[in-house]
């Protein structure tokens, strides 16, 4: 495990409640920057709810009470000084289905970056397609839709669906990617490719993913969180987890005994 | 013989379901057939005296002769009128109620006053325009008195057509918006609004239709028996459609038979009219829906 790596994201004693059922309790991890963290766990297990946490979309639902701090890039998110929005800018979402919004792909890409540059003037053309062109390299997925930029995001095939809500992130220059999931709705092939895109995002980005998917994490992860119940279990690297876990539970999970 | 046959058990079921099939399209052609029939009574009986003359003169005669021309740009002066002050107000409130309320008591309460305001009788919207409008504030039977009893009476229904439409437009587009920092307004404006355009447009179109119809409301606030002249701004009187095709039905002696069909032609004629738009409208909106 590589220790040098700046912390991204730290967690102390965060616990979460839904009305009054509590879904984390006392969540202390410390996530490295540059690197995949993948979470596994049992449905229900608090990892999804763990992942919005750290954009705080969990508290749009109105029941929703948190406690303990976040900190993302040394920053407390929970703050009162905190803005939103710089919050969502500094770390985007992923979703488990493919969100692109009902606008062209040009416009898809450059939807987050318009908002957060409406300070600086319209933007030209030519610096619009830079923008554009650069996001949709950068998720392999300029060759296949450079002819049909204009052509709504939605008529594209899920892989490239989801290639796209991963693009429209790149210009706003996030430093934490969450992903819900993010293959979950792919066929196997779409999952292959969108996997080795997030591979690919390593160094650049922080990556959290929640996966169902036990090949995935081990593959496609460079440390990985079991949790249970709302707990955190085990938090090591991916190859030590799988092949020596520490805990029976860990054990039992990964070899497919529940979940 | 243990096949596959129907058994006398089956046979019955059979035979009940295909009587209930026949039974349930007959209550369907019953539901269509009064459409047509009005339809085409009208067209036969009103046909006659339609003519650009009808259309564009007034009526002479003590109402026995002439046209309809004063009432039908006062039906016009009515609805828009109505509109300009529902229209917004409406869609304003739909949009606050959808998007940004949240569910508690206040937004029930509201939710509960909109659907009874629904289902106030018309004439007690007259009543009310009068003490208030026409009355309380002083606009006289006039034009602005009567478009604003129109107007409330078409609220709540522009503000629940309003707000299916924005509830159509999926969850997800919101959640990705959001998640890119994007305000509340920001999404409503870029995302939310334009995929619900061409909804709430239809749920408007049909209001005006239904506007043009009216009659109660009109009657004691600004539309007058007789008045042969066009409006020249919202304090004036005016003559509608409708209020004139009561009037030539009922109060007055000795007029065509055919003259009141003629009328009751025209409004229909607007209401189809209207409603073919939405439609259309509808259709085109929708083949420039990115989803």
């Amino acid at each position: 495990m590589d220790k040098e790596r700046p912390l991204a994201i730290k967690t102390q004693k965060l616990s979460l409640w839904y009305g009054t059922f509590q879904a984390l309790f006392d969540v202390d991890l410390e996530i490295r920057g540059g690197m995949i963290t993948s979470l596994i766990g049992p449905s229900g297990c608090g990892k999804s709810t763990f992942l919005r946490c750290i954009n705080r979309i969990n508290e749009r639902l109105g029941y929703v009470r948190t406690a303990g701090k976040v900190h993302v890039l040394g920053n407390d998110i929970y703050a009162p000084a905190v803005e939103l929005l710089q919050v969502r800018k500094q770390v985007g979402m992923v979703f488990q289905r493919p969100n692109p919004l009902p606008l062209s792909i040009r416009d898809n890409v450059l939807f987050g970056y318009r908002i957060h540059n409406r300070d600086k003037g319209r933007l030209s053309k030519a610096a619009g397609d830079e923008i554009a062109e650069s996001a949709l390299r950068r998720v392999l997925l300029w060759e296949s839709v450079k002819d049909k930029l204009g052509s709504p995001g939605g008529g594209l095939s899920l892989e490239e669906q989801q290639k796209l809500c991963i693009a429209r992130l790149m210009p706003v220059k996030p430093a934490v990617l969450l992903m819900d999931e993010p293959c979950s709705a792919l066929d196997p092939n779409g999952t292959e490719a969108v996997e080795e895109l997030i591979w690919e995002l390593r160094e650049e980005y922080t990556v959290l993913i929640v996966t169902h998917n036990m090949a995935q994490a081990r593959r496609a992860s460079d440390e990985c969180i079991f949790m249970l119940m709302g707990k955190v279990v085990e938090h090591r690297s991916t190859g030590e987890m799988f092949v020596t876990p520490r805990h029976k539970e860990t054990a039992d999970y990964i070899e497919g005994r529940y979940g | 013989m243990a096949g596959f046959e129907a058994s006398a058990l089956n046979r019955r079921d059979q035979k009940v379901e295909r009587l209930i099939r026949w039974l349930f399209l007959l209550m369907t052609l019953l539901l269509i057939l009064p459409v047509f029939v009005i339809l085409i009574f009208l067209v036969i009986k009103g046909w006659p005296v339609m003519s650009m003359e009808f259309l564009f003169t007034e009526p002479s005669n003590g109402m026995t002769a002439g046209g309809i021309f004063p009432a039908l740009v006062g039906t016009v002066w009515l609805v828009a009128v109505a509109l300009l002050f529902s229209v917004p107000i409406g869609v304003a409130a739909a949009i606050y109620l959808s998007e940004y309320a949240s569910d508690n008591w206040l937004t029930r309460v509201i939710n509960l006053a909109i659907i009874n305001l629904a289902g106030v009788p018309s004439i007690v919207h007259a009543l009310f325009g009068v003490g208030a409008f026409v009355l309380f504030f002083g606009f006289g039977t006039s034009i602005l008195a009567a478009s604003l009893t129109l107007g409330i009476m078409t609220l709540p229904v522009v503000i629940v057509s309003t707000r299916e439409a924005l509830q159509a437009v999926p969850m997800a587009f919101r959640e990705a918006c959001w998640n890119m920092g994007a305000t509340r307004w920001q999404t409503i404006r870029h995302v939310v609004l334009p995929n619900a355009l061409s909804g709430i447009l239809t749920g408007i179109i049909l209001e005006v239709s239904r506007t043009a119809g009216e009659t109660a409301p009109i009657m004691f606030t600004g539309a007058a028996f007789f008045l042969p002249f066009l409006p020249q701004g919202v304090f004036d009187e005016t003559m509608a459609l409708s209020l004139h095709l009561f009037v030539i039905s009922t109060q007055v002696p000795n007029v065509p038979e055919a003259l009141p069909y003629g009328v009751a032609l025209v409004l229909i004629g607007i209401v189809l009219a209207m409603n073919s738009l939405s439609i259309a409208f509808r259709t085109v909106l929708r083949r420039r829906k990115k989803w």
